[in-house]
């Protein structure tokens, strides 16, 4: 399989990079680790004309502390961000989830700006994200913009980025010693997750129960009510809507929501 | 569009299209034909080889991301008078292969793994070939034989070409 034939476009700034999408529009898409974006472009699920290659930005990559939260640049890779000491210690739900993508060597050309961006409903980090609560910080024409996490991801492969716009680094609170658990479901280890949980400080996120990713709202509410684990996790399918495929139908991810949330929750109790 | 890749220490520009995959490329223009193509959807590693030191599945790299790069492939393995490098050779003593498709994929995500690990556990070796697939399911073997190159010494987890070449 091969893509359709593109323009390639190499960028050596983020500010090229959106003179490059101002200059080509809505045909223009970013790339950077490529492994969301060549995949379905071999399937021509996606025909840009136009391929604006970040990867060369070194300076999108890093992960550091900035007072009460941690900010990492959206060209980590996630092998470096599941390497990350600073990330480790100050906020482990995140470099845990990293390692949790794919395999080695898709986890050495993914980027967290790339996923963020994408959309999946089904992505590992963005799950982890949401429920980590913090903000995707984009820049366009007219200077940088902060977007919460909560009303970035729109819906399937949607997100609340405009098309001259690049995710240049996302910032998550610092969760420090907190409790923490991520759960997924696959059949195979290095597969996109059939449904995952992420659990911390209260927060609960689900991957794969919608057309983004969600938070298991109503269990968040029994657990601020001081219901225990098992009532709060029992209503984590609450107000989701899963779509059914060859995977599982829709009962099926419900019961693994609520599955999932439980055991992410008592390991971020435990 | 041009690219200049050195591949196995050796450099050379080509004109190549834009959407041009690493995994061709290596095949098509450089004629290194020990890279497999097997699934083409990143699903199973036979088509991963080393870039910038790190193991990369091909077919899902275009031969532009990997422009002013080092790229190892089997082929770069072995040194010049034949001599097998440790895992290639272990997965010789070790019976690591049957129809040998998963192999190239196989031994250069094994070089990865070990390349991290000097000294990893079995269950860590499974880990690390997460991302390989064997359709001959030989899998004991294959790690039998990752665990024997991690024993024969800190040369396993060495690629030959990122340290030959300078950069
Ligand atoms: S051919 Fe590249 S992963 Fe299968
Ligand atoms: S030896 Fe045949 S596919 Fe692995």
């Amino acid at each position: 399989m091969i893509p359709a034939p593109f323009e390639y476009v190499r960028v050596r700034s983020v500010d090229e990079a959106v003179a490059a999408l101002t200059e080509h529009g809505e045909e223009a898409k970013l790339l950077a680790g490529g492994h969301s974006l060549l995949p379905i472009m071999k399937l021509r699920l996606a025909v840009p004309s136009v391929l604006v290659d970040i990867s060369g930005i070194r300076e999108l990559s890093y992960v550091r502390v900035e007072g009460d939260e941690v900010a990492v640049g959206a060209g980590t890779r996630h092998s470096e961000l599941e390497r990350s000491e600073v990330a480790r210690t100050e906020v482990p739900l995140l470099p845990h989830t990293a390692g949790r993508v794919g395999d080695p060597q898709v986890r050495h050309r993914g980027t967290l700006g790339g996923t963020v961006a994408h959309s999946d409903p089904a992505s590992d980090l963005p799950t982890a994200l949401l429920a980590l609560g913090g903000t995707v910080v984009v820049q366009g024409p007219g200077g940088r913009r902060e977007v919460p996490v909560t009303g970035f991801w729109t819906g399937f492969f949607e997100t609340a980025l405009a098309p001259d716009e690049v995710v240049v680094e996302v910032r998550v609170p610092r969760t420090g010693g907190a409790g923490w658990g991520y759960e997924k479901f696959t059949r195979r280890e290095n597969d996109w997750p059939i449904v995952a949980a992420a659990a911390v400080q209260g927060r609960v996120a689900l991957a794969n129960m919608g057309g983004s990713v969600v938070r298991a709202t109503a269990t968040e509410e029994a657990l601020a009510r001081g219901a225990s684990i098992a009532e709060a996790a029992a209503l984590a399918d609450e107000g989701t809507s899963p779509t059914a495929d060859m995977h599982a139908d829709q009962e099926y991810r419900r019961h693994l929501a609520r599955l999932l949330t439980r055991r992410a929750l008592e390991k971020a109790a435990a | 569009m041009q690219v200049s890749i050195t591949v196995n220490g050796q450099q050379r520009t080509d004109e190549v299209e834009p959407r041009l995959l690493l995994a061709h490329y290596l095949r098509d223009v450089r004629g290194l034909r020990a890279t497999n193509v097997g699934c083409d959807t990143t699903s199973c590693g036979a088509c991963t080889v080393i870039v910038d030191g790190l193991t990369v599945k091909s077919c899902t790299v275009l031969a532009a991301q990997a422009d002013g790069g080092q790229v190892t492939t089997l082929e770069g393995l072995t040194g010049p008078d034949g001599e097998l490098h440790p895992v290639q050779a272990a997965f010789r003593a070790e019976h690591g292969l049957q129809c040998g498709f998963c192999t190239p994929g196989m031994v250069m995500a094994a070089i990865g793994v070990l390349a991290d690990n000097p000294d990893p556990s079995d269950r860590e070796v499974r880990e690390g070939l997460e991302g390989n697939l064997c359709r001959c399911t030989g899998y004991h073997n294959i790690v039998r034989a990752v665990l024997a190159a991690a024993r024969s010494g800190p040369a396993a987890g060495r690629v030959p070409q990122t340290q030959e070449v300078e950069a």
